[in-house]
């Protein structure tokens, strides 16, 4: 990147810089043609100058111009017009101008802003693809808020000045120097003046602008470094609360603040004495005109008439100088701002853009051993964790790493995954290093996967596929943005630098998938595999299940969960489990589920913030009220008050037995507590509305097998019952939205996917009644074909911001899968399940070995094991001990030397 | 409707109430305070085995214990891959205790050998009321040591014990 902003503008904007300075001189003809002519209008027609007589008539438009050098000579006689007819048509002319004057300025304003947003694109997108070519120690010692800041704020200015970046000086400059010019052509000397005050204008303040730029410099990387402290607060968040140092980090942040503060109040004192100075300066010309020039002109020296001329040429003089130096001021603001930015985006190293070249087959290369000769890696102290490593790895071998006393073996697999670059020596693929060929090459041929791999928000399935988007399959996006979009998308991009791939086209290699048999469903069959292989399934499946899904925007799916609905009830009472679940009935009671949801009797939307709830909105005690349940279930709730309060009584809030209930708090057992024993006096006054309302909610809550109060008597459930008509027919119109009645052949977009097949409630005294529906539904889905559409809602489910929607377990799992998906000739495994315990990770190594060995193109595997029993599923082993390769064999060989070896796997 | 027959049944077989009454013929928790005991029923899930079904496997992770309110289980070992009866437990008796308090993994196996109901008290819960109740550990303490003083598994059942 240049040195100077300056030159970055010129270099990239030198075309579009000198037409719009063409066009802003162009604008100034029209300009002062507009200044001129409010004179000629009042001085003409309105007050009649060379009307002398009421029909005089002037020209109109004449001119007579004779062209230098060439003597070519233009002539116009005009119109002949009288004084009305002047007055309007001089009018007119003024109202041309002012048009005209104003479409120049939009015309200006439109261009400057729009090249000044390409720079800002441009260099945004330079920034990022520096970025994206650093090499792996340089990102190491990058804050990742600090660049974002760098990338989004500090190069934010920049795009305001590239307009000005020229056209303002050339305009301003040549003001100034036509007023100075003009002086001089009144009077030498008082121009001697002015020129001597200018210079020490132009010479002075810039310099007293130094420390300014230093403040500016100190302000941008305090905060800079603000923003990078306030994303390590985010992304520390559970240390902070865990070690309870919110109070530490609070201080930290309000001395930066100060910091900032403090830099910040130095700067306006520092700008506005500047700014004192300067106008000083300027204001001290005219002092010297008076005093000076006055004292010739008593003295006869210099002519009245010259003195008054020079003082009016020189109020065109401060005005253009001002902004002249403003323009500096900025000059040197955004100077230092880039300044600080490039500094930090010209490492010593960066990847060689030819290395990134968008590639979109696989290029031609020969399958080749992967090989580290005398390496050596150095972590940021630059103590060594290799030492002259050395060692080949055939295709088809697998090979278990692994660590006696350091971390060699790591090491060695981020070498080999290009995730560290080594010191020393070097990893070659064929003959050629490792760090020569293009990514292209090593970043299909080697598939890397650790425990701290990095997930990009979005669904499971675009971070599973991740992998695979190498380069765009179309150079056009979906079909749905018109033509013309996209050219001018392709336009712009060019204008500004950027390379243009859509990123909605097709991304995704199909011919690089683990499961290649030519067909159209290779990838769906790699997906599904390779959650197979690292037992991801079940928990996909567990997320298709709580997901909702809208009739409207799946209706074949939803249609189908319908009918699975049917069969899974047909299939549990087949096999005599149709007691596991009670299904919901219009017409009869559910026990398993509570009087609120028997009442209901439908799934109901989470309210948004401004709906009333549900459950205590008014309408509720309201149906209650006219079924005449309102007091049945008000004696109920004293029931359960004296039960529960009789339980919970004297239980500290922090029991756990209240996380049992949903419901109930400590608070409300208080209440209880307290309302029955006022109750046991008759003497009080009756229960209020409110604490009525509090009561009946505890029946609204009861569920029978799991209270086992014996409060709910079937009269009661009965006329619950008989209540749900009156629920649903005035139910108003801000609920007939939320609310949706449970219908056996519809699908309830408002309930989950599993209460959708499940269409009733779990029984709760079967122990097994989870496990047992589980196995049957799953052979149901697979039977009706319904597996793989609803693993697909498993896959849409979002990870959350770098997966932390996810179990860390999941995301260690989610890593591997995303490694198998895709087909390469190495597959390097950094222990990548590391809280897995053993008998779970003996089974995903297995399969993971398994399902590659599966493929046609033999690849090998590294895997670094932190258990290292497993060693004994691998061709060969190696043992790393400080850093070194100790020990290399088979198993068996190993097993039977009295080595390291045998003492770790012991 | 099955489903609901079948509920309608357990549901007015017993009440929580009934619960306690049971509880309160356990040896360990004879002399506990009968509102604690409700605390503990009500925590713990009711739940059915028919014939054949395994409450839990030797081996598992023991994360409750169980009082039989109706039934009987027979418990067995795995001993060089055949199954071993070691003994049966009855109504009012409580099993998986020992393995909850000692955190170990179940050293038998328990499946029902009749219609079964229990009071399934979770871990957590179980060790909430130990510790809520000295007079509990007391009593698991005296067990412990009759325990250790007789013999268990020795050819009695644990039902005997008890009386």
């Amino acid at each position: 990147m240049e040195k100077h902003l300056l030159r970055y503008i010129w270099n990239h904007t030198r075309p579009q810089q000198i037409w719009v300075l063409a066009v802003v001189l162009a604008s100034m003809i029209p300009y002062f043609l507009a200044f001129d002519l409010p004179k000629q209008i009042i001085n003409g027609p309105i007050q009649g100058g060379g009307f002398d007589t009421p029909d005089a008539r002037q020209a109109f438009l004449d001119f007579d111009y004779t062209v230098p050098l060439f003597g070519w000579h233009f002539q116009f006689d005009g119109f002949e017009l009288n004084r009305m007819a002047m007055l309007m048509a001089l009018s007119g002319v003024f109202l041309l101008l002012v048009i005209v004057n104003g479409l120049f300025k939009f015309y200006i304003n439109v261009y400057k802003g729009r090249l000044g947003e390409r720079l800002l694109r441009r260099i945004r997108y330079e920034l990022v693809d520096r970025l994206l070519r650093f090499p792996p120690n340089t990102m190491r010692q990058i804050r990742a808020a600090e660049v974002s800041s760098m990338v989004k704020d500090e190069v934010e200015p920049f795009g305001g000045f590239t307009g000005d970046a020229f056209v303002q000086p050339a305009l301003l400059g040549g003001q100034a120097a036509a007023a100075l010019f003009f002086i001089f052509l009144q009077n030498a000397w008082l121009g001697m003046i002015a020129g001597v005050m200018v210079a020490i204008q132009v010479g002075v303040i810039p310099k007293m602008r130094r420390r300014l730029i230093e403040l500016g410099r100190q302000r941008q990387i305090t905060a800079r470094h603000l923003a990078g402290k306030v994303g390590e607060i985010v992304e520390g968040m559970e240390t902070i609360h865990a070690y309870d140092t919110s109070n530490y980090e609070r201080a930290d942040i309000s001395e930066r603040l100060g910091q900032i503060f403090k830099i910040r109040y130095d700067l306006y004192r520092w700008k506005f004495i500047v700014k004192f100075i300067n106008n000083f300066l300027s204001q001290l010309t005219p002092f010297l005109f008076y005093s000076i020039g006055g004292y010739l002109a008593l003295r006869g020296t210099l002519d009245v008439g010259q003195l008054v001329a020079v003082i009016n040429a020189y109020k065109d003089l401060p005005g253009p100088l001002k902004e002249l130096i403003d323009w500096d001021q900025a000059r040197q603001d955004v100077q230092v701002k880039y300044e600080q930015v490039r500094e930090q985006f010209e490492p010593l190293q960066l990847i060689d853009p030819k290395l990134q070249t968008l590639t979109p087959s696989v290029p031609e290369h020969t399958p080749t051993p992967l090989a580290a000769f005398n390496v050596m890696i150095a972590d940021g102290s630059g103590a060594h964790l290799t030492e002259n490593v050395t060692l080949k790895v055939e295709r088809g071998e697998t090979l278990a790493m692994i660590d006696n006393v350091g971390t060699g073996a790591e090491a060695m697999a981020q070498a080999f995954g290009r995730v560290v670059w080594p010191s020393a020596g070097r990893v070659t693929m064929g003959d050629v290093d490792l760090l020569e060929l293009p990514e292209a090459v090593t970043g299909r041929e080697i598939t890397y996967a650790s425990s701290d791999s990095y997930f990009f928000h979005g669904t499971l399935k675009d971070n599973l596929l991740y992998g695979l988007k190498h380069a765009p399959r179309s150079t056009t996006p979906d079909e749905e943005t018109p033509e013309q979009m996209q050219r001018w998308a392709k336009e712009e991009a060019d204008l500004a630098g950027n390379h243009m791939h859509f990123p909605d086209a097709d991304w995704i290699d199909r011919r690089s998938t683990s499961v290649f048999h030519g067909a159209d469903d290779d990838v769906r069959q790699s997906v599904l595999r390779a959650l197979e292989a690292v037992q991801l399934t079940t928990d996909v499946m567990e997320l298709a299940l709580h997901s909702f899904v809208e009739p409207t925007d799946n209706p074949s799916l939803t249609e189908r969960i319908v009918e699975m609905r049917f069969a899974l009830r047909n299939e549990l009472s087949r096999s005599g489990l149709g007691n596991l679940v009670a299904h919901f009935d219009f017409s009869a009671y559910n026990k398993e589920a509570t009087v609120r949801e028997n009442l209901l009797f439908g799934a109901i939307r989470p309210a948004t913030a401004s709906d009333d709830d549900l459950e205590e909105g008014e309408y509720v005690f309201e149906v209650l009220k006219t079924a005449q349940l309102f007091d049945l279930l008000f004696d109920m709730g004293l029931t359960i008050a004296e039960n529960v309060v009789e339980i919970f009584a004297g239980l500290p809030p922090e029991h756990p037995l209240f996380q049992q209930l949903e419901h109930l708090t400590a608070d409300d057992i208080d209440f209880y507590q307290h309302f029955m024993k006022r109750r046991r006096n008759p003497s009080n006054s009756a229960p209020t509305d409110e604490e009525q309302r509090e009561i009946v909610k505890l029946s609204l809550f009861y569920i029978e097998p799991r209270y086992r109060f014996g409060v709910l008597s079937s009269d009661i459930m009965r006329q619950i019952v008989a209540a749900r008509d009156i629920f649903y027919t005035n139910l108003p119109a801000n609920l007939r939205d939320r609310v949706e009645r449970y219908d056996p052949h519809r699908y309830m977009g408002a309930a989950t996917l599993r209460e959708n097949i499940l269409f009733g409630k779990l029984s709760h005294r079967n122990a097994e009644a989870p496990a047992k529906i589980r196995t049957v539904a799953a052979k149901l889905l697979r039977e009706m074909d319904l597996y793989g559409p609803v693993m697909g809602l498993g896959l849409d489910y979002d990870v959350g911001a770098s997966g932390r929607r996810l179990t860390l377990v999941q995301r260690h799992k989610l890593s591997l899968a995303r490694a198998l998906i895709r087909r390469s000739n190495y597959y390097v495994f950094n222990k990548p399940l590391p809280g897995l315990d053993r008998r779970v990770q003996e089974e995903i190594v297995k399969n993971v070995l398994n399902f590659l060995q599966e493929q046609d193109n033999n690849p090998s595997v590294i895997w670094v094991l932190s258990n290292t029993s497993l060693s004994r599923l691998f061709h060969r082993v190696i043992v790393f001990d400080r850093g070194q390769v100790v020990e290399d064999g088979t198993y068996e060989t190993l097993d039977t030397n009295s080595g390291i070896f045998r003492s770790l796997v012991a | 409707m099955t489903a609901n027959h079948v509920n309608e049944r357990m549901v007015h077989a017993m009440l929580l109430n009934d619960e306690v009454q049971l509880l309160r013929k356990v040896p360990y928790f004879c002399r506990v305070d009968p509102c604690k005991l409700k605390l503990l029923a009500f925590t713990s899930d009711r739940v059915c085995y028919e014939p054949g079904q395994v409450l839990f496997s030797q081996g598992d992770s023991s994360d409750a214990a169980y009082v039989i309110l109706r039934g009987s289980v027979d418990l067995l070992t795995q001993s060089a891959g055949e199954e071993l009866k070691v003994g049966d437990a009855g109504c009012n008796s409580i099993i998986g205790e020992m393995c909850v308090l000692s955190n170990s993994l179940q050293a038998v196996t328990a499946r029902a050998s009749t219609d079964v109901e229990v009071l399934r008290i979770d871990k957590d819960a179980f060790f909430k009321v130990i510790a809520d109740n000295p007079r509990i550990s007391m009593e698991i303490s005296r067990t412990l040591a009759e325990n250790l003083r007789g013999s268990r598994y020795e050819g009695k059942t644990r039902q005997n014990q008890h009386a």
